[in-house]
């Protein structure tokens, strides 16, 4: 008798805690769990599961470069400056290095602009090399590894290879002193030179209170089919055409630019954010370099992501499965766009919009001041955490030397 | 990406390179060239190159890797029906220096355009379904849960604008995506006119008719009216309607998010009516302002609830009739403008379970027992608050009434304007006045129409004279005669 009036009254409870919990959800959009290849791992919490040890560079390399141009802070290579001031305040910092797992280099390699607020690449290399030897002969723990379990941020167009021309960028390749570090870049391009094998790749830098203040009420039809607002030609670069994105833009245009469907145009107009919120399928073809600020936006506005960049490797590939979430356009199909967005069946539509309403995935995109659990800084710290425990062959011999210090072109082995 | 390309741009300015370079060692910023034997040759063949595109006008070089290296040879645009082809160059050499072989290639490709780049209306179709469905869902997640009916009480009467006012009230009724009732109330008995009206919005209508006349003085009417909005209650009473109950008066003026907004009342809600108090006189307007500009501001043309900062109803914004103290119309053709009572009836909803018999238990304690009403026991007093006992707790729609969602307008006709039944002019005009002068000698093809539309015209003014009045007509006829003596020159 007892034991059925506690039985009624666990199920009582459950009924009542089930539907709160349905009231709750039914009251906004239902979301659906993203788990990745490495599993539900979106919502793991970072502290604890490792440490990581800041190194106290001179400020030359961080603090006065950020003052001579404090326009680093807003524009899509920011994520650098902002993972310093996170690292710095959070509870995975330790004061001591003989604990930590992982090493965190501050050094701002984006951070000299041109007038028009474009990074210069040229003296990125020249300065992470001094950074390099500077740690390397006032700590012990660069040449104990050689820096394979040190970690960079080298968010521009081309990560490590420190250039904003492809084939230049190739032709350097990856700076031969962060051959065996893990770099934590927003370049990711299957079978490419700039993308080492264990980067972590992450999203570009988007302004999150800029975004959010540009909302607009979730009742408000989707009634934009197609969406996207950015250059086909770049005509000052490459004024033939073919070059730039691969053609791919330039095909997006001649194939749609009078398909009622595709609100596609040059324009910037003030309500470009609140158009991504009227739209179903958002473009995010490829320009110079693969990636670009449009996946985030499309992804906090709920936006589906049409992405047209061959084997590109989209940020946290292994925690958020961008399959089931964006589709994916090959750069030959692109005339043919129009048909394949049209044969997606409407449940599979239906499907990816609540995957996208899932709070932690809008977070995971995001890298909030200050740093707020789930968002990207944290992901970062997820993905350093997964490469735990570090292999054997992380640590060398003694006198065992594997990184060229002399390789390189010429210019950069002056100082900087 | 417009920067970086426009950075670009500069840079190269600056530096005075080309931009896909034949040269293989990399010109940096800070690089010193190596000079080694190949770049030397390199760069030798370049320069013939670029000599030779100067003259020529093209660019050589272009060409004469795409003859010597290419090993497709197809064309950009093709004509033939079929795949779409491209033109493809030899990649620059520096690619592909990893030991696995990428398939995306560095290097000028070709812009794709299939043979026929322009939309296909299936896909149209099918995409116009896609949106549709993904609106259908959007709306179950954020609007309304269970949707109720709209039961739509609507006093009127026959007259010149009733046209006018009962085609945009049948035009906003039909575009409701919820159930709609329309129930007409009709002084003076039930009418063709208005039958026609009702018959033709494809709603589910009832229309009945009230005894009495509709009075001429703008009191008397508003009266009238509450009386009628009471029959149709009984009405919903009777037919047990499960919904809820708008008074949309005829010469009102909705918006839809009113009706997406209403859905959200329990059982009575307040709404924020904006009060248009215009008599179609300028001048009058004016010295309205005039006299208030010493004085306060102008208070807003609203009615409805008030709210303190943390929501709660405190009190009712009424429209301030002050400025038009002397000036008010009394009769409804008076020239002045029309003063709206003080709680308009259109600016309250409610539950139509409140009028039914049966729900006494259901029914708030804040709200009248309204059978007795109903039962034509009572009077009502003063307007539709008094439906209420506490009217403190009726509820607040829409953010407290800060949109405004319809629009109060009273606008009507002089008592002795008259109009064709059913704005059907079956019978010859019974008055036709030869014009003064014909304005044209020669006779045109344009001949019979202009002179029916001078008879009309003519007859018209003198039968017709409500807002605008005649002196618009007249200016019509002003512009008319230049217009034909400049014909004669």
């Amino acid at each position: 008798m007892k034991l059925t009036s506690w039985v009624l009254i666990f199920l009582a409870c459950n009924l009542a805690f089930s539907t709160i919990s349905a009231f709750r959800l039914s009251r906004s959009q239902p979301t659906e769990r993203i788990s990745g290849s490495a599993g539900d791992v979106l919502d793991d919490n970072p502290v604890g599961r490792l440490k990581v040890f800041v190194y106290e560079l001179p400020s030359k390399y961080n603090k006065k470069i950020l003052q001579k141009d404090p326009r680093c802070l807003t524009h899509m290579f920011a994520a650098e400056i902002y993972m310093q001031r996170f690292l710095l305040s959070s509870p995975v910092r330790t004061l001591n290095p003989e604990e930590a797992d992982w090493f965190y280099v501050p050094v701002y390699t984006t951070c000299d602009l041109t007038p028009n607020g474009l990074p210069l690449p040229f003296k990125s290399p020249r300065m992470m090399r001094s950074a390099i030897q500077l740690i390397a002969s006032n700590w012990p723990y660069w040449n104990r590894t050689e820096g394979a379990d040190h970690f960079f941020v080298v968010p521009h167009d081309f990560g490590a290879c420190f250039h904003y021309q492809e084939e230049k960028a190739i032709g350097r390749g990856i700076l031969p002193l962060l051959q065996r570090a893990t770099l934590v870049q927003t370049f990711g391009q299957r079978n490419h030179v700039c993308l080492k094998e264990g980067s972590i790749t992450v999203p570009p830098y988007a302004p999150p209170q800029k975004m959010q203040s540009h909302l607009i009420p979730g009742k408000t039809p989707r009634s934009i089919f197609v969406y996207f607002r950015g250059l086909f030609y770049d005509v000052g670069n490459d004024p033939e055409g073919g070059y730039y994105a691969r053609g791919a833009r330039a095909a997006v245009w001649e194939n749609f630019k009078d398909n009622p469907l595709f609100d596609i145009s040059t324009e910037h107009p003030t309500t470009y954010y609140e158009d991504m919120q009227r739209a179903i399928f958002c473009l995010c073809p490829l320009g110079w370099a693969p990636w670009s600020p449009r996946l985030v936006e499309a992804v906090i506005f709920g936006c589906i992501p049409v992405i047209i960049a061959d084997d590109i490797v989209l940020p946290f590939a292994d925690a958020i499965p961008w399959e089931d979430i964006g589709v994916f356009v090959d750069e030959k199909d692109v005339p043919y766009l129009d048909t394949i967005l049209t044969s997606i069946p409407p449940e599979v539509i239906l499907r990816k919009q609540r995957l996208l309403a899932n709070p932690s995935m809008k977070q995971a995109m995001l890298f909030p001041q200050p740093a707020q659990p789930g968002d990207a800084f944290h992901q970062v710290l997820n993905g350093l955490a997964r490469k735990l425990p570090h292999d054997r062959s992380v640590y060398l011999r003694p006198g065992e030397k594997l990184l060229n210090w002399t390789a390189g072109p010429v210019a950069d082995l002056k100082p900087w | 990406m417009k920067l970086l390309s426009a950075f670009r741009s500069s840079y190269l300015n600056r530096r005075g390179s080309t931009f896909r370079s034949l040269d293989p060692s990399s010109f940096d910023g800070a690089f010193i060239p190596k000079p080694s034997p190949s770049s030397i040759f390199w760069l030798a063949i370049h320069c013939l190159c670029c000599l030779i595109s100067l003259i020529l006008g093209f660019r050589f070089s272009h060409l004469v890797l795409f003859f010597l290296f290419s090993t497709s040879v197809t064309n950009l645009y093709t004509t033939t029906a079929g795949v779409s082809q491209l033109l493809q160059l030899k990649p620059s050499e520096k690619a592909n220096v990893t030991a696995k072989s990428s398939r995306v290639v560095v290097g000028r490709h070709g812009i794709r355009i299939r043979p026929w780049p322009h939309p296909n209306p299936i896909e149209v179709m099918r995409a116009h379904q896609l949106l549709e469905r993904v609106q259908k869902e959007q709306k179950s997640l954020y609007g309304v849960r269970r949707p109720r009916a709209v039961i739509a009480v609507t006093p009127t009467y026959v007259r010149t604008f009733q046209a006018l006012h009962l085609t945009g009230v049948m035009h906003s009724l039909m575009l409701v995506p919820y159930d709609v009732v329309w129930i007409v109330v009709e002084a003076g008995g039930k009418s063709n006119e208005t039958a026609s009206f009702v018959g033709k919005s494809r709603l589910k209508t009832i229309h009945v008719g009230f005894d009495q006349k509709m009075p001429n003085t703008w009191e008397d009417r508003g009266k009238l009216e509450s009386k009628m909005r009471i029959q149709a209650l009984r009405i919903v009473r009777e037919e047990k309607l499960d919904g809820i109950v708008v008074f949309v008066d005829d010469s009102n003026m909705h918006s839809m998010e009113l009706f997406d907004e209403i859905q959200n009342v329990r059982w009575f809600g307040a709404l924020s009516v904006g009060i248009l108090a215009h008599s179609g006189n300028a001048d009058e307007l004016s010295s309205v302002l005039k006299t208030n500009q010493e004085g306060k501001p102008l208070s807003m043309p609203i009615q409805g609830p008030s709210c303190d900062s943390s929501g709660k109803l405190v009190g009712w914004h009424v429209f301030n009739t002050q400025p038009y103290a002397t000036k008010t119309a009394v009769y409804v053709d008076d020239k002045a403008a029309v003063m709206p009572s003080k709680m308009e009836w259109s600016g309250f909803v409610l539950n139509s379970r409140l009028l039914w018999k049966e729900s006494a238990v259901d029914r708030p304690a804040w709200v009248k027992d309204v059978n007795n009403l109903l039962d034509g026991n009572e009077e009502i007093e003063d307007g539709p608050l008094s439906l209420v006992k506490d009217p403190s707790m009726v509820e607040t729609l829409e953010s407290c009434g800060r949109n405004v969602l319809l629009w109060w307008l009273r606008v009507e006709a002089r008592a002795d304007s008259k109009f064709p039944p059913g704005w059907i002019i079956k019978s010859p005009l019974d008055i036709t006045v030869p014009s003064e002068r014909t304005p044209w000698l020669d006779s045109s093809s344009k001949l019979p129409v202009v002179t029916k539309e001078e008879k009309n015209n003519q007859p018209a003014t003198e039968k017709r004279s409500g807002k605008p009045r005649g002196s618009k007509s007249k200016n019509n006829r002003g512009t008319q005669e230049p217009k034909t003596t400049r014909s004669r020159k």
